[in-house]
């Protein structure tokens, strides 16, 4: 391979040829075969989804094209020009822009410095401010980013965030913005806007490449897709030539079927947890919070309660507030018919409350620990005699639970981040299960984890509740609340707008009580 | 993906190589040390001179054992060598019964008797100790920031109780803790290496060990799973406090003497031997064992170095290096495994 970028903006980009061909691409790490022979063609003018489960080798076929790896085999060619990248910034200056889950801006910079860091205007010594100001100006206002340049990229949301990352690409000219799992921080409306800026830049004649597990968006947005499983290539083709089952079946390498079947609906057993009335008022050091208002729930044993809204609407804050984990001014909260109240998470877990919360690696896991102390430092009592843990029983329990949960690990001294997102969040449950909760929140189940794993954790809450947890579920993902839900309670701006049984319930009409709020009319509206 | 990370390989079947390199790496270069010490001085070898090392290392040693502790919760304490100082005065007082007879050499003055001077600079350690913790929990001020404060105000209290002079002359029965031996081992290397393995078996295999680990490596995580995180950290800064103690009461014993500016500069090597031993200053990861051998390591380099006759001066310059090189190795050993 030849270890010069091509002068591309003498290429013309509107010739029919793909713009990108990785061809025969293999990367060995020791022990492991991340890819075998992986292709790649994005054409131009095109927004190109990368599928497949964790695992799959989405990221190392972008890491070797955005020049972090190296490819052990095969060649890439940019504009029918074979190409090498040592680095990120050779990849950069060949006109390929990596735009990764976690940002990389500076936080504490403006949104003019973060776009063109490095490469500030000005003088050899000097930048100049006004020039930087009009140049972002000129970027932030083609993709509808209405900031001044001059904020601290630390005020904006993580939306308006993504848009300074993306600016940030157009400011090198480059051709082709590479967007991994884009959407998974962003609420509907967000995501939206997204789709709407992605279809500008493809206008303008850039290629996307596009990762995500949320399937309904490569249909809404993309044009072509390549799937990838055990690091094979496995087929790419047009998107209005398939369908999602058909793309799920060459993701998990086997027929889905009906990825839920029919399920009644369990009998109500007795009321396990009552919440009344809680609200929670911004404070003066907290101005930003996010209010709750005279929310009211409740859940029986045996029941799976979907809790649905769209980011921001109270739904974290709820469940944060039922486990002590934050403080709230009023409201009753009740367990099995008597009132409680918690000073903190050991409170709750005491009364037989679980948490498993939303953000797995920043919130539940220990990365750096043994699989088995992640399992088991919520119920160290268990496994001690005195001040000592007893390894023995230790390692019963994360046998039992890999066994229940078929976890996929190497032993249970294994470092948890070096687990796929499945089986860590299997860990999370893991560990609560081993507490014998009577009621278990679980806030975003299955954020980030693949498509497979995703109906293994549906299955087993379905199983919690059938032993007689009472589960509440939070979830971003309609498809997965209508999945999972007996019964489903609507949020919206810290208010509970409405609730419906499974069985009466769309997406449509969720997304329509989760965003219209008209008094008691509709939002009260209780189909039985 | 979840991370941009997450298609690279388990370690599972194949062979870590820097993850081996990065574990053992101490030790290899500890062995390697000495190795080259012993062909380049051959004295250094001798019995006797190895055992001066180890006596040398085990004050020090002692602190960093405590300061795994701390810095396994991604916590720091710059207050040990000033904390050490006072407890080592108020351990001299009373063994000496007073300040009145404080430079009175050999066995004048009625004191209180070792036990009560050991004990008296274990609660100066400890209540030191508690209060910092409690600043770093109750006030929300980051430890770098209290402990450096607690720097300045321990070593002011050490000037201000012995009024700037030191305390020396104590009982034959309180100076064998420092001087004394066992067989051919001092007696201070002896403390040294109990309270290391008590201190391991603590990490390793009791509940409070999990939990310092899991505080140290993600503090919301533990909070979640209901640990009481503000209680492991004030504990943290406890026992680094009893270890400071410890260490001032064997320090006095062995010097015959204690002195408001003992201890000085010991922070640095004391941080220096639990970082050398590989415990992440990010917290959650690290171990005693690694620890013992970064105290030995710095211990051997430096007596080396002396053996060689270079510069007090210049020890000092290769002890600074030596740090930033042992965390630059450990960053780029990590980064070549990362596999997450």
């Amino acid at each position: 391979m030849a270890n010069a970028p091509a002068a591309l903006s003498s290429v013309s980009a509107d010739s029919d040829g793909p713009i990108l061909k990785m061809t025969g691409i293999t990367k060995r790490f020791p022990g492991v075969r991340a890819l075998e022979n992986a292709h790649l063609e994005i054409g131009a003018h095109e927004i190109h989804a990368l599928l497949g489960e964790n695992g799959a080798g989405k990221s190392t076929l972008l890491k070797i094209l955005s020049g972090a790896h190296a490819a052990d085999a095969g060649t890439i060619e940019l504009f029918g020009e074979p190409v090498s990248f040592a680095s990120p910034h050779d990849a950069q200056r060949a006109g390929i822009v990596t735009i990764y889950q976690e940002f990389t801006l500076a936080p504490d910079m403006t949104i003019a410095e973060n776009v063109f860091i490095g490469r500030e205007p000005g003088s050899r010594l000097f930048v100049s401010w006004r020039r930087l100001a009009e140049d972002t100006r000129a970027i932030t206002d083609k993709i509808g980013l209405k900031r001044d340049p001059m904020t601290q990229v630390r005020d904006l949301s993580v939306a308006e965030q993504q848009l300074v990352e993306i600016a940030r690409a157009l400011s090198m000219r480059s051709k082709l913005i590479v967007m991994d799992e884009p959407t998974s921080a962003l609420s509907e409306a967000e995501v939206a806007n997204l789709a709407r800026i992605i279809r500008t830049l493809k206008a303008e004649g850039l290629s996307i490449i596009f990762v995500t597990h949320r399937l309904e968006e490569v249909f809404r947005l993309c044009d072509r897709y390549t799937v990838l499983r055990d690091g094979h290539y496995v087929g790419s083709g047009a998107v209005a030539d398939t369908n999602v089952d058909a793309i799920i079946r060459m993701m998990v390498g086997r027929d889905v079927g009906a990825l839920y079947g029919e399920r009644p609906i369990p009998k109500p057993g007795p009321v396990a947890l009552e919440v009344e009335g809680l609200t929670r008022r911004r404070t003066a050091q907290d101005p930003h919070a996010i209010e709750l208002v005279d929310v009211s729930l409740t859940v029986h044993r045996g029941e799976i309660l979907g809790l649905a809204g769209l980011v921001g609407a109270g739904r974290t804050e709820t469940a944060r507030a039922i486990f002590g984990a934050d403080a709230f001014d009023e409201g009753v909260i009740r367990i099995d018919g008597s009132p409680v109240k918690f000073s903190g998470p050991r409170d709750a877990m005491t009364h037989g409350i679980g948490l498993v919360p939303e953000d797995r690696k920043k919130q539940a896991l220990f990365l750096s620990l043994a699989i088995r102390t992640n399992m088991s430092i919520a119920s160290q009592e268990q496994i001690s005699r005195g001040w000592f843990i007893d390894e023995g029983r230790e390692l019963k329990l994360v046998e039992e639970f890999r066994r229940l949960l078929s976890i996929r690990m190497a032993s249970p001294d294994q470092l948890a981040g070096l687990l796929s997102g499945g089986n860590q969040q299997k860990v999370v449950l893991a560990r609560w299960l081993s507490l014998r909760p009577k009621i278990l929140i679980v806030d975003e189940p299955t954020r980030g984890i693949d498509v497979g794993s995703k109906v293994e954790v549906h299955n087993l809450l379905i199983e919690m509740a059938k032993s007689g947890i009472a589960v509440i579920v939070i979830s971003s993902e309609l498809p997965e609340i209508l999945a999972v839900s007996d019964r489903i309670v609507t949020m919206r701006e810290g208010r509970v707008t409405g609730e419906i049984a499974r069985n009466d319930a769309t997406q449509e009409i969720l997304m329509s009580m989760m965003t219209f709020h008209d008094g008691a009319t509709q939002g009260r509206a209780r189909a039985s | 993906m979840t991370d941009t990370r997450a298609a690279d390989p388990s370690p599972a079947g194949g062979v870590d190589v820097f993850g081996f390199i990065a574990r053992f790496a101490p030790t290899l270069f500890l062995i390697v040390l000495m190795a080259l010490f012993a062909v380049i001085e051959p004295r250094f070898l001798s019995e006797i001179n190895l055992f001066n090392v180890m006596r040398q290392v085990s004050i020090t040693g002692l602190l960093a054992v405590g300061m795994t502790f701390v810095i396994l919760t991604a916590g720091i304490d710059l207050s040990v060598g000033s904390l050490l100082a006072f407890a080592g005065l108020v351990a001299a007082a009373v063994e000496k019964g007073g300040l009145e007879n404080r430079f009175t050499v050999g066995e004048g003055g009625v004191g209180y008797g070792w036990g009560a001077a050991a004990l008296a600079a274990i609660a100066v350690g400890i209540a030191g100790g508690y209060l910092q913790g409690l600043a770093i929990t109750r006030l929300k001020v980051p430890p770098f920031v209290v402990t450096l404060g607690g720097m300045s105000a321990f070593r002011g209290a050490a000037l201000l109780f012995a009024a700037g002079g030191p305390i020396s002359g104590f009982q034959p029965s309180f100076t064998w803790w420092g001087q004394g031996k066992i067989g051919p081992v001092p007696i201070p290397v002896i403390i040294f290496l109990a309270a290391a393995a008590l201190a391991h078996i603590t990490l390793r295999y009791t509940r409070y060990g999990r939990q310092v680990y899991a505080v140290g490596g993600n503090p919301e995580a533990a909070r979640l799973s209901g640990l009481n995180v503000n209680r492991v950290i004030a504990s943290v800064y406890v026992i680094m406090g009893f270890f400071a103690g410890l260490g001032a009461f064997v320090l006095a014993a062995r010097l015959n003497s204690a002195e408001a500016v003992a201890g000085t500069g010991y922070e640095l090597t004391v941080i220096a031997s639990v970082v050398i031993g590989g415990t992440s200053l990010f917290g959650g990861s690290g171990t005693i064992f690694g620890t013992v051998i970064g105290s030995i390591l710095i211990g051997v380099l430096l007596n080396g170095l002396v053996l060689m006759n270079v510069s007090s001066y210049i020890q000092q310059i290769v002890i600074g290096v030596i740090i930033v090189l042992a965390v630059a190795f450990d960053t780029f050993a990590k980064s070549r495994r990362r596999k997450v």
